[in-house]
């Protein structure tokens, strides 16, 4: 049974760590607290679902609609978020109303049923003896990739100095010449691709439907909770403990799988009560 | 003044839009309208709809009125609240005469709460949980009269029917493979009308045969009835060894389900009842791992429930596009209320009660008549439903194929529909249940 929460919780969390990794940069160096996050992935699945469905190759579509969540997700930005940014509550309730307008908007483009994209890598492989699907092991390959891409931008790149500057002190950061507010916008970009990506990912290995940003949402703020807000290498950790105890419910508690999400919340909860720094409890600068 | 010449305007206005209404009977279709569930509902009951007005409407007493429906989107499947509200407007706002619909028991009592509160009939169409009716209509006839289901057969019917499927399936199990210790899995989501199935099932997987299936109960997982992935279920499915997996799934989550169970070639049978796939789009949906799932259904192509059944099937076909699922018996629903009117001669209450209560109608997927409780009559001349299977690329009926209804007092007596097939077990579970692997 080990066997078997370890395989399956590696396999989902390869998504979330992605999903998780975007949320706390934007947390970390633009202190916007941004729930239209997992609206984003949503958002690119169904795009890669239209282009598919328009004849375009799976590469693409999956290109065509990345970029057009980023930008999507940029002019949102430049519109609702960024007049508000300072102020938390405020940032908080416009993101929700956004995540909401963009439901909304696939609701009455694609209607209510349920979008498929086609796999990539048809069959699977007997790990341990647990089923895998070519599919999800492409997913975790992909999170791999893209989480290692993403720190060796922040870590070896001026791009990245800049954003961890941005982020230990954005009053020192400008005066030494670096563009904070480009900078917010890069990383916010930056957050969004890495939602598109993971939206590209588990696109043929899900349902697509205009809710599936909730029960996400709901993953992803527990693990930046979990792993200390802003912190990346937290959040990165608490996205892995959530798959694997998320695989735990379906294997310890077999007649409450439906309890998965609640298990989130009440790992989120308990964090806010014994420890609300979280497990890492540095922000991003600190961490670099 | 100009508030007296208001109060004129608005008493035409009134009168005319009363004198327009006597002419037609507004019935209300309420269902998810974004989901394949809603859209059924309203495809089954315009198809009845227009052949009634066609036909000239419907004669109540000297009157002859036409059919008019109005959508009432429910949203029940994401909100409870909206459906309620959404049933408020219609008899408030919409001034419907009747409704017909509903999906979700959670939403549905209160929905049916409100209809009755405003003395309104509701035709249950989606809706299974016994206690709708039971414990409702026959406790407080009074208040609860106005109930009545059309469709799906009760959760309890459900479960004997289930246990007939599964006992096919076993028996193939037993036949092909030789392989008499069954050993069976339950998922079901977590929603209150597979409650009471869920602990049915469970008992007569393990009650000896010839009441139960004889076999041996590995385990139940429930899951959300919306959840986006149950792979690491059916890997601990995998793991107890399960020959045959039964499914009670009416909500999203019957997708990735049949997905990953034939992109992972999970080796057990799957049978039960997976509203999702009994959608023409199933194979679509489920990008052609959906093939060999089977599920207790209402409709299948070429297969005769009744005499009327293929005709409906085939034009709902042209019509819609796709196989009609069980919330398209609004068909039936539209068809079984008009005539009930008819009988009435009066759009008075009480009387159409009656009326419906001595309903005996050949519909399309059942001979109606309902009992006590205002419920459909279950077994064999009356609501049965049917075993359906992913074979081929098409939905086939693989149940009732020499169906022995009381195989100990009428041995000789068996019911099959025309048109059915036998269930085949899907070729990769055969490969790992053969007898090199036994």
């Amino acid at each position: 049974m080990i066997t078997d929460i370890l395989i399956r919780g590696l396999v989902h969390s390869g998504v979330y760590a992605m999903l998780a990794l975007g949320f706390a940069l934007v947390f970390g160096v633009g202190r916007v607290l941004n729930l239209a996050h997992t609206a984003f992935f949503m958002v690119a699945s169904y795009g890669i679902f239209y282009f598919v469905g328009t004849g375009a190759g799976l590469p693409l579509a999956v290109l065509l609609s990345t970029l057009g969540v980023v930008a999507l997700g940029l002019v949102l930005y430049k519109l609702f978020l960024e007049p508000v940014r300072g102020m938390e509550a405020t940032v908080l309730i416009t993101s929700l109303a956004t995540a909401v307008l963009l439901q909304e908007l696939v609701v009455i483009f694609f209607g209510r049923r349920f979008g498929r994209v086609p796999e990539v890598f048809p069959g699977f492989v007997r790990i341990l003896g647990v089923r895998v699907a070519y599919q999800e092991i492409a997913t975790v390959v992909l999170a791999v990739v893209c989480l290692l891409a993403t720190w060796l931008l922040l870590s070896r790149t001026r791009l990245g100095l800049a954003i961890r500057t941005s982020a230990q002190d954005p009053e020192v950061a400008n005066l030494m010449g670096i563009n904070v507010g480009r900078i917010t916008q890069v990383v916010v970009a930056l957050g969004i691709l890495l939602a598109s990506l993971a939206g590209a990912a588990v696109a043929p290995l899900i349902t697509v439907e205009p809710h599936m940003w909730m029960d996400r949402l709901v993953i992803v703020l527990a693990a930046v909770v979990l792993g200390g807000l802003g912190s990346l290498k937290g959040s990165l950790l608490g996205a892995v403990i959530l798959a694997f105890a998320e695989a735990g419910v379906v294997f310890l508690i077999p007649g409450g799988s439906f309890l998965r999400t609640a298990v989130a919340m009440a790992i989120m909860l308990s964090v806010f009560v014994f420890r609300p720094e979280g497990l890492f409890g540095s922000g991003m600068a600190e961490e670099s | 003044m100009r508030s007296i010449l208001c109060l004129v305007t608005v008493a035409i206005l009134a009168v005319s839009f009363a004198g327009t209404a006597g002419g037609t009977i507004r019935i209300g279709i309420i269902g998810p309208m974004g989901y394949m569930q809603g859209e059924h509902h309203w495809h089954g009951a315009t198809m009845a709809a227009q052949e009634i007005n066609d036909a000239g409407g419907i004669q109540i007493g000297d009157e002859v009125f036409e059919v008019e429906l109005i959508s009432v989107d429910s949203n029940e499947i994401e909100s409870v609240p909206d459906a309620v509200s959404a049933v408020e407007r219609a008899i408030v706002a919409q001034r419907v005469d009747f409704l017909i619909g509903g999906f979700r028991t959670e939403a549905v009592f209160p929905m049916t709460e409100r209809a009755v509160d405003h003395d309104k009939i509701f035709l249950i169409a989606g809706a299974a949980a016994d206690q709708l009716l039971e414990g409702r209509v026959d406790r407080d006839y009074e208040r609860y009269k106005n109930l009545f289901r059309v469709t799906p057969i009760r959760s309890s019917d459900l479960a004997r029917l289930s246990l007939l499927l599964l006992r096919d399936v076993a028996q193939s199990f037993r036949e092909e493979l030789n392989i008499d210790n069954l050993r069976v899995a339950v998922i079901a989501e977590r929603a209150e009308w597979a409650e009471e199935l869920v602990r049915h099932v469970e008992m007569l997987i393990e009650t000896p045969m010839p009441q139960g299936l004889g076999g041996e109960h590995v385990g139940t997982w429930r899951p959300s009835a919306r959840a986006p992935d149950v792979s690491a279920e059916l890997t601990a499915i995998e793991r107890r060894e399960a020959h045959i997996i039964y499914t009670a799934f009416s909500g999203p989550v019957g997708v990735p389900f049949g997905q990953e169970w034939g992109r992972l070639q999970v080796p057990a049978a799957t049978v039960g009842i997976n509203v999702q796939a009994q959608s023409g789009t199933w194979l679509e949906d489920t990008d052609g791992h959906g093939a060999y799932t089977a599920t207790a259904g209402i409709y299948a192509r070429e297969v005769e429930t009744t005499p009327a059944t293929t005709d409906f099937v085939e034009a709902f076909v042209e019509r819609v596009g796709e196989l009609p699922i069980y919330t398209a018996a609004t068909y039936d629903a539209v068809h079984i209320l008009a005539a009930a009117l008819e009988r009435a001669g009066t759009l008075e209450t009480e009387a159409v009660v009656a009326a419906l209560e001595e309903t005996d109608h050949a519909g399309t997927m059942a001979q109606f008549v309902f009992d006590d409780v205002h419920d459909l009559t279950w077994g064999p001349g009356y609501a049965t439903g049917l075993g359906v299977q992913w074979v081929d690329g098409e939905a086939r009926a693989f149940w009732p194929l020499d169906w022995q209804p009381a195989p100990a007092e009428q041995p000789e007596w068996t019911v099959t529909y025309e048109g059915t097939i036998p269930y085949q077990i899907p070729p990769w579970v055969m490969e790992h249940w053969g007898p090199e692997e036994e």
